[in-house]
């Protein structure tokens, strides 16, 4: 198992997110977690790549326990984040965003420089910009080739698609295969539904801080999704 | 032309606060941190270098290069042992302790130094002047200007052409995505604070040689540096040089004036630039 | 049933026993010896100071290091009231408080300018311009400084009486006079202090100092709220400025800004004993009291030791010694909190 996660609590300060989450993501699989607001999906992707450290047997990479770790520990071990509101450095050019996901841990794989600049050509053209001045789908671009950039054996994509219009959501998450047939697996935080269930092999749904459902994604019902979703029969 | 003189040697005195707010600013800039120390460690290494050229009787230059490692990880351990402990929203404790730091480090220095006035010997170099034409120029001053005009540079390429410079800026607009890319801001902090005390040590060197020291004039030199990074505006390097002559101009024009001005005069210009540009004059830094 | 409060029932005592120390305070030249009544004219003034220099960063997040500024003023002030204007020196001090407000407008209105650390700093500098320009005063000393007229000094109100009252020479008589002089100042800067925090004005001041947009987002002013601060407690050091300098009748430009005098001790005073509380700067004088007297012939020694518990104080109690005592007892003498009283709610503190 390339990852999971066992009796996962994780929350701030006083405040306790989730409750005993236990979650897995198998090498190459793609995984969608869905949920509504404030069900705990972002704080899940946290507490796996280190910004909210737990008790270290809490999650684990490769049976290593990693709960206890910083970002920066995490991401070394080859499991990067797409965070959300992407979170571009605005002291940087498009190309230093990019350059800066790889500088600190360097592996071999498929993606460098070149390759995103294929896999999203638009860059390309703008990389000198300051990375805040592009379009939110472009910078939702950066933010992933920014990622990659490390070669990761795991991708984590927080709400990728946030206030992008569809017609961009789309662009986007047709790279997402792309990203797969690279070899890394994926992990979908999505609010939209439909996007998320294009590209996964499983489903996780969260409804306050707590798995209520979870399955393979050409399995599950549209009615089971909603009563998971919402609680109840909504 | 006694004011061409005047203004021409006001510009170089810039340089030397220049390089004084330069290893402020470095630190600033990365992570909001002003050390109230600062002026004392600019002290403190000048203390370090006269060490140097009394037990060891060689030239301030060498002195001074091998000094500046020494600084380098001095100030490394200060930030990871110390500053990187209280650092956070508060700006309180930051603020406390360096100026506990700055307390300690004057009278550490009166207890080992005495409160004598010394000075870096700087052999033929002392006096030496040169004609420009406008002006007959001292070979200090002006080698001064010209080392902060290569630490600003030397600077500016590792902010903008390496990794490390990625690094810095990154971790100064958002420490935590950094930290995704696998970046310790904790460890970013103490490369840039040794960086800074690798500054500190210059500044030191061209303190000691032009002018007397003791160990009680640090807290003078965080408030010149602190004037020129201000009126410079913050996280521009350049600026904190034009912050640095407008001092430094406005210090020598008041001293020819009436001699009693001389620092008066500088504060005055400050909080002048401080009424109209609270910003500063060239501000970058997105706070 | 439930009303809202801050009394309680630690509070009430501590009350009761403040009373009692200031009637004990107000006889003790009866018994003191000379000594004992300057050391605590020392202990009183320093403990104003350090009430004020919290309320500034402690409560109102307005961390100075440029009050000595307002020391300076104000002791000069006096000075000139005695000197230029013949007034008694004990009016003077008056004069002291009023000098203090005077400088706080135009230095508010350049440091407000800057944030944090940076307004820091300014307040220095603008410490350092005051002390620069009173230099240039050639009529009460310039660079050199002057003593107050031995006239003056004799004529200080209350000394006559208080020399025949208790047989003491003139200046021990003035040290009397100055002790309860300070000690009135400080029971009344303490009280207001206590009062301020709460009152209304106070829980607007602790919500600026805890997160200055959300107290925004409800109606606080804050910029006119840190202006209120700012220039209160530049009054008040205005006023202990006027009265430490009566006491010794002798000033000069270093003496009155002196920064580590009247800020770095204050400091340290208000970091030892413990931040934003009023208990913290009292426990700190003491401390700070009993350093000095063990320390004081080793001159840079003590203020290394100072400086150094000042930073191991932040780095592991940043709460210093009073926090730790609170926290560990819940104990709190001068209770500003606003409590929920009435009967026990089910789940709740």
């Amino acid at each position: 198992m390339l990852l999971e996660t066992r009796a996962l609590d994780a929350g701030y300060g006083q405040f306790r997110a989730l409750f005993s989450v236990d979650f897995a993501v198998a090498e190459g699989e793609c995984i969608a977690v869905i949920g509504a607001n404030g069900a705990g999906k972002s704080t899940l992707m946290r507490s796996v790549a280190g910004v909210i450290r737990n008790a270290p047997e809490m999650v684990l990479h490769r049976g290593a326990p990693i709960g206890a770790l910083s970002a920066a520990e995490v991401m070394k071990r080859g499991i990067a984040m797409v965070p959300e509101g992407r979170r571009l450095f605005p002291s940087l050019s498009v190309e230093e965003n990019l350059l800066i996901g790889g500088q600190v841990r360097k592996a071999a794989g498929p993606w460098s420089l070149e390759s995103i600049y294929g896999l999203f050509p638009i860059l390309r053209e703008r990389r000198h910009s300051p990375g805040t001045a592009l379009s939110g789908g472009q910078q939702q671009m950066v933010a992933i080739g920014r990622a990659l950039m490390s070669n990761p054996g795991l991708l984590l994509c927080d709400e990728i698609s946030l206030g992008l219009a569809p017609v961009v959501i789309r662009d986007i998450y047709a790279a997402l295969p792309r990203i797969r047939a690279g070899g890394t697996a994926m992990v979908v935080v999505e609010q939209d539904i439909g996007q998320a269930l294009s590209v996964a092999d499983r489903v996780y749904c969260l409804m306050e801080g707590r798995v209520t459902l979870t399955g393979r994604a050409a399995d599950v019902t549209r009615d089971a999704i909603h009563a998971a979703y919402f609680g109840e029969a909504a | 032309m006694i004011w061409v003189d005047t203004l021409v040697q006001g510009i170089l005195l810039g340089g030397l606060y220049a390089l004084f707010a330069a290893g402020l600013s470095l630190v600033f800039g990365i992570m909001r941190l002003v050390n109230l120390a600062h002026g004392d460690l600019i002290v403190f290494a000048a203390y370090l270098v006269l060490l140097g050229v009394s037990l060891l009787g060689i030239s301030p230059w060498v002195v001074a290069l091998v000094a500046a490692p020494v600084m380098f990880a001095l100030g490394w351990l200060l930030q990871s042992l110390v500053l990187n402990r209280v650092l956070g929203k508060d700006i309180l404790p930051p603020l406390l302790v360096t100026f506990g730091l700055s307390v300690v480090i004057q009278n550490g220095l009166l207890e080992a130094f005495s409160a004598d006035s010394r000075r870096i010997p700087a052999g033929t170099l002392d006096g030496a002047s040169l004609n420009l034409g406008i002006a007959t120029v001292g070979v200090m001053p002006l080698l001064t200007f010209a080392s902060a005009i290569a630490v600003i540079v030397a600077l500016n390429a590792i902010f903008y052409r390496t990794a490390l410079g990625r690094a810095f800026r990154a971790t100064s607009d958002d420490a935590v995505t950094a930290g995704l890319m696998g970046i310790e801001p904790k460890r970013i902090f103490a490369v840039a604070t040794g960086l800074a005390m690798v500054v500190v040590t210059i500044a030191a060197l061209y303190l000691g040689m032009r002018a007397n020291f003791d160990p009680s004039i640090g807290p003078a030199r965080l408030i010149y540096a602190f004037e020129a990074v201000i009126i410079g505006g913050l996280g521009s390097l350049w600026g904190t040089l034009a912050g640095g002559i407008i001092i430094g101009v406005a210090q020598t024009v008041g001293a020819a004036i009436n001699p009693e001005w001389q620092i008066l005069a500088g504060h005055v210009a400050f909080l002048l630039v401080l009424l109209v540009r609270p910003r500063g004059l060239f501000p970058r830094a997105v706070d | 049933m439930y009303r809202l409060t801050t009394h309680t029932r630690a509070g009430t005592v501590t009350g009761l026993a403040m009373l009692l120390l200031i009637a004990v305070g107000l006889a003790a030249p009866v018994f003191a010896s000379r000594d004992l009544i300057q050391d605590l004219f020392f202990i009183l003034t320093m403990l104003t100071l350090a009430q004020l220099w919290n309320l500034l960063a402690g409560y109102g997040g307005l961390v100075s290091v440029g009050q000595q500024a307002f020391v300076g003023i104000g002791a000069y002030a006096m000075f000139a009231g005695v000197i230029l204007l013949g007034w008694n020196p004990v009016y003077a001090i008056l004069l002291g408080g009023l000098a203090g407000l005077a400088l706080a407008v135009p230095a508010a209105f350049l440091a407000f300018r800057l944030q944090g650390a940076y307004f820091a700093i300014g307040t220095w500098v603008i410490a350092e311009v005051t002390r620069l320009l009173v230099a240039q005063w050639k009529t009460l000393g310039g660079g050199t400084g002057t003593s107050l007229p031995r006239e003056a000094t004799a004529n200080i109100l209350g000394v006559e009486t208080v020399a025949a009252l208790f047989g003491v020479r003139e200046a021990a008589a003035r040290d009397i006079v100055a002790y309860w002089l300070a000690l009135g100042l400080a029971v009344a800067v303490v009280g207001v202090i206590y009062r301020l925090l709460r009152s209304r004005l106070g829980l607007a001041l602790l919500a600026v100092r805890d997160n200055t947009e959300a107290a925004q987002s409800v109606g606080v002013d804050a910029r006119r709220l840190k202006w209120v601060v700012f220039l209160l407690a530049a009054a008040a050091t205005g006023l202990v400025g006027g009265l430490v300098f009566m006491q010794t009748a002798r000033i000069s430009p270093d003496a009155a800004f002196a920064l580590t005098d009247w800020t770095a001790y204050v400091i340290f005073i208000v970091v030892i004993g413990g931040i934003g509380t009023i208990e913290g700067p009292i426990l700190g004088v003491l401390v700070f009291f009993v350093l000095r007297s063990a320390l004081a012939d080793y001159g840079s020694w003590y203020l290394m030791t100072l400086g150094l518990i000042a930073i191991v104080v932040m780095l592991f109690a940043p709460q210093g010694l009073w926090g730790a005592i609170s926290s560990r007892t819940g104990l709190h003498l001068f209770p500003v909190r606003r409590r929920l009283a009435g009967p026990h709610i089910e789940g709740g503190n």
